[in-house]
């Protein structure tokens, strides 16, 4: 039997040699699991490895094999899960202190439905704070290096779960993108990940931040590994309200459809002037080779988006402070030691338990909600919302799919934005407007700055149009080799 | 002309049972209204005949069959308790008992 080599694997590689009996998934998981051991120490991805369950299921997953049956799609795949998926029997904290010790008695949809298709949870990744933010410098235990240059941040807030992809600390994770969090973390960091459409894929035990905006999704190091975890994902879940009825596509398929007929839009307002010039180089080479492919470019604008970033912040922070009213000291998580009302037992549990930014969401949320203020706040956001939404729906009338650059940067130094919220909010210009027209959108590498630094594309499609993303995505893939860029291992 | 002083901000943390120290709430009244100013800008534009939007992809909801279904026991409902007393959660006394002051 041979040994397999994780660092850089696919996801397809790892399954086939599992049911082929290449290797064992006992022994895939005992090669991360030593990874993890070595190496994340610097680069903090994970806030919970649980090894034993691990263990437990890779032998289970052989004697399948063994029994000569089929595991599965992701046959003894090990990935990881960010810490937002509640997970039967192992603690859930969502980053932050006021959940510290909460081990959920029930289990989100899509860890129950990866596990059935044979993947095997390594253990649970770092992120921002109930996934508020950009940086993943909002966890409340720890801060993630990026693997390209462990002085700067990974993005965020699925900062742990890019980064434990692009350091082979699993081979394929989840997250969850409220207005950039999956693609922006994939973006810095050199790996794929893709925001489905809204209710493509089930939020049902997935911590809420902001409801309407929440998308859970997948990373992989390929774009054929995010289309295969997402087949696995999507499709409907009874217990999700706002789950999409319709079948699921064949995504995999579509990363090998080839580009011919395809119209690809290039919105004037995500490429200007002023912007990085190596971001820019970079996605414009990315799109100059995806019509060298056969699609056809067609300039389109979006004009709403320079509202989309106020429009973002108000309808998060509502939402958000609507949803974090759960935590109260009374059934879960942290509670203030002594407190002689009701009163003061929600505000001490409260104030001590949650960290800077989901108070700041809070305060600025009930500011927009409150008695007076709605109309003007939140409701005039929800009418931007759909001025934005239909934006995305002109042009999808002008082409199939738009390219444009996930974020205005490559990955900054740790500290660098933490002391002005604000400018770390404008940093997600360009992946809030999808997330606010809840179209599909997947980020991939398309280049390098001259540090060594990943750049990312992003590509966005009109609702359930994931296969049209993946047909673009697929072929430039082929056409390129940035995913092949392995980061060093950190000394 | 400041968008939010601090008493504005003491007021929503008592609204959001959001206890905060004074400095926490002098510096998020600074960051408030840098971040309001930047939020003003979609009242400058018209949407007059916009209808709010308030999911990202219409669809008929379908309503559930209101029966009953097996759901977390008590003992799993309460295994994650700060305080409990039998199978209740514990909460500070809200109503005053027999003897005591308000």
């Amino acid at each position: 039997m041979a040994a397999p080599q994780v660092k850089g694997a696919s996801i397809a590689e790892l399954a086939d040699g599992v049911r082929a009996q290449k290797w064992k998934a006992r022994e895939l998981v005992e090669s991360y699991l030593d990874r993890i051991a070595r190496l994340d120490g610097r680069l903090g991805c994970y806030l919970l490895v649980d090894a034993d369950g691990a263990r437990r299921r890779a032998d289970q997953i052989d004697a399948t094999v063994a029994a000569g049956r089929d595991p599965g799609l992701l046959a003894g795949v090990p990935i990881g899960l960010k810490d937002i998926f509640v997970t039967r029997g192992l603690q859930t904290t969502a980053g932050s202190k006021i959940l510290r010790g909460f081990v959920p008695p029930y289990e989100s949809t899509v860890s129950a439905r990866l596990a059935a298709a044979g993947a095997i949870a390594l253990g649970k990744l770092n992120m921002d704070e109930f996934a508020m933010g950009s940086s993943n410098e909002n966890s409340a235990f720890k801060p993630v290096h990026n693997p390209w240059d462990l002085e700067r941040v990974p993005g965020g807030s699925s900062g742990g779960s890019a980064a434990s992809v692009a350091a082979s600390l699993c081979a394929g994770s989840l997250g969850t993108d409220t207005g950039g969090s999956i693609r922006q973390p994939a973006s810095l960091c050199g790996v794929a990940g893709m925001k489905p459409t809204y209710g493509r894929v089930s939020r049902y035990g997935v911590i809420a931040f902001a409801s309407s905006l929440d998308h859970p999704g997948p990373f992989g190091r390929t774009v054929e590994d995010v289309a295969t975890l997402l087949e696995v994902i999507a499709g409907h879940d009874p217990c999700d309200a706002t789950s999409i009825p319709s079948p699921v596509g064949r995504y995999r398929q579509a990363c090998d459809a080839g580009l011919a007929g395809m119209r690809v839009g290039v919105p004037e307002e995500y490429l200007q002037a002023g912007m990085d010039p190596e971001v820019e180089a970079a996605v414009r080479g990315a799109i100059d080779e995806i019509a060298r492919a056969g699609a056809k470019l067609v300039p389109v604008s979006l004009p709403h988006t320079q509202y989309a970033v106020a429009t973002y912040y108000l309808v998060c922070t509502a939402e958000a402070s609507s949803n974090l009213a759960r935590y109260d000291g009374v059934r879960y998580g942290h509670r203030t030691a002594e407190a002689s009302s009701l009163e003061e037992l929600y505000s001490k549990t409260r104030g001590e338990g949650f960290g800077t930014e989901p108070k700041r969401r809070i305060i600025l949320g009930t500011y927009v909600l409150r008695s007076g203020y709605y109309e003007a706040y939140y409701g005039k956001a929800l009418r931007v919302r759909r001025k934005i939404a239909d934006d995305f729906r002109a042009v999808f009338d002008k082409c199939d799919v738009l390219a444009t650059p996930t974020s205005p940067t490559a990955a900054f130094k740790l500290g660098e934005r933490q002391a002005d919220p604000l400018q770390m909010y404008l940093a997600d210009i360009y992946t809030v407007a999808p997330a606010l027209a809840g179209v599909p959108a997947l980020s991939q590498c398309c280049g390098f700055t001259k540090g060594n630094l990943p750049i990312g594309l992003q590509l966005i499609g009109p609702p359930l149009g994931e296969e049209a993303v993946f047909r673009v995505a697929g072929e430039y893939q082929r056409r390129s080799d940035w995913h092949k860029r392995l980061p060093e291992d950190p000394s | 002309m400041p968008r939010i002083q601090p008493d504005e901000v003491r007021t929503i943390a008592a609204l959001a049972r959001l206890r905060l120290s004074e400095t926490e709430i002098e510096r998020m009244t600074h960051e408030l209204d840098a971040i309001l100013e930047y939020i003003d800008t979609v009242k400058n534009l018209d949407t007059g005949n916009t209808e709010p939007m308030t999911h990202a992809v219409p669809f008929d909801c379908p309503l559930r069959q209101d029966k009953p279904k097996p759901s977390l026991s008590v003992e799993e409902a309460l295994q994650n308790a700060p305080r409990r007393r039998d199978s209740f959660f514990e909460v500070p006394r809200i109503v005053p008992g027999a003897g005591e002051g308000s």
